[in-house]
């Protein structure tokens, strides 16, 4: 099958074109490993060359990160230093030079770390053509031309991060967690805790983050905490890991980062 | 079928070829220019193989459009050894970090990489500059040491 490339000024033309075999290219990760794999679904490959895409922008407390910034760019970015970890751990070098913050939505399991970070941070997700909506809801359809995500500001020193793999220094995640702790260690005041590898998509937990809020963070709350890391998560047996092993571990882990230094 | 003209600088020389739509960096780079250094391994972003630099940068040949890199620079081993062997090539061979060789062309681009930014790296960075290339032969310490004796020999 004939395959044509596209490239197009705007993301709003990139929108327009978007349609049936149409597949829009950011790093190129996903995409051309698709095409590698021979995914014969795709008959058009989009492009944009629109500068707004690879920018981060700040405006009072939300940043505004374009779709296109790779992990590297995220890395180079001092008002995103608080998602420096997270960009860190996810591939190796090229990797990071190549994969796109618009295309880890995208990711299916086992990848897709930095979705989760974002989970916690209220991100919003800007959809070409349409409102923004909350990233929890837009990964459950996971539709249209993401032209940018923004973030609240993290709150120094709030904002933690664990993917846990195997493979050292760089694996695939058996799970990775996020938490946005504001006040903490003190009284903590929107508690965020967010999950990936632990089911289809990157998730909220709500009731790990009930038993936060408004609390300290002393050895009762992280104990209750723990307790509640299972609940409403329906974790998947993949070649990573099993459903038994990632029930196993998840709480271990969310006391690890409940407990750490931030 | 449709094909497309893309230029790029292949090693320092000006080159000129004609994809076809959808086609990786790595194809073009090895059918299309006959530069065989970077490897096919899995073709999916997990081995490294592939490594080349584009403009300095680690990429991986596989998961690059042909069409992105239109005017852009792109290194490869083969231009690496190009006047004689390359100091990380020379430690290469004298630390045994090659057995098998498949994964020695990425490791080489990336670990140029990361000498090109960094001349004087500690074990761990290299070991983080190498993550993503993997290596089933040698355990990984002759290639760390052989690039920390390069870093070492270039100093000199």
């Amino acid at each position: 099958m004939t395959l044509t490339v596209e490239t197009v000024p705007t993301v709003a033309d990139a929108a327009r074109r978007l349609g049936t075999g149409v597949r829009y290219l950011g790093g190129g990760t996903l995409v051309m490993r698709a095409l590698n794999y021979g995914d014969t679904s795709v008959s058009t490959i989009l492009r944009s060359s629109d500068p707004a895409l690879t920018r981060v922008e700040t405006s009072g407390d939300r940043i505004r990160i374009g779709a296109g910034v790779t992990m590297a760019g995220v890395m180079a970015s001092r008002d995103l230093e608080a998602l420096h970890p997270v960009a860190r751990v996810i591939g190796g070098p090229a990797v990071r030079n190549m994969g796109t913050v618009g295309g880890n939505l995208f990711a299916d399991p086992p990848y897709g770390d930095f979705a989760v970070a974002l989970l916690v941070l209220d991100a919003m997700v800007q959809v070409e053509g349409a409102s923004e909506v909350p990233l929890e809801r837009f990964l459950g359809e996971r539709r249209g031309l993401v032209s940018a995500v923004t973030i609240r500001r993290p709150e120094r020193g709030a904002f933690r991060f664990r993917k846990v793999s195997r493979v050292k220094p760089k694996g695939i995640a058996v799970l990775s967690m996020a938490a946005y702790l504001p006040g903490a260690p003190g009284r903590i005041t929107g508690a965020r805790i967010a999950y990936g590898n632990m089911g289809p998509r990157p998730i909220r937990v709500a009731a790990v983050e009930q038993a936060l809020e408004g609390r300290g963070l002393d050895a009762g709350t992280i104990a209750s905490a723990a307790g509640a890391a299972l609940q409403g998560v329906s974790p998947q047996t993949d070649p990573i890991a099993s459903e038994w092993y990632r029930r196993e571990v998840a709480p271990v882990h969310l006391r690890r980062l409940l407990e750490a230094q931030s | 079928m449709s094909k497309k003209p893309v230029q790029f600088r292949l090693n320092g020389a000006e080159r000129a070829v004609f994809v076809e739509g959808g086609q990786n960096l790595l194809d073009t780079i090895r059918r299309g220019l006959g530069d065989t250094s970077p490897k096919w391994g899995c073709g999916q972003g997990t081995c490294g193989a592939c490594t080349v630099l584009i403009d300095g940068q680690p990429h991986l040949a596989c998961l690059t459009l042909a069409e992105a890199v239109e005017g852009r620079e792109i290194s490869t081993n083969a231009g690496l050894g190009a006047n004689g062997l390359h100091p990380l090539q020379q430690a290469f061979m004298d630390h045994f970090a090659a057995q098998c060789g498949f994964c020695t062309s990425g490791m080489l681009m990336a670990a140029k990489a990361l000498l090109d930014r960094n001349p004087n790296p500690t074990r761990d960075e290299v070991i983080e500059a190498i993550s993503g290339n993997i290596c089933r032969c040698t355990g990984y310490e002759p290639i760390i040491d052989a690039i920390l004796d390069a870093a070492k020999r270039r100093a000199a």
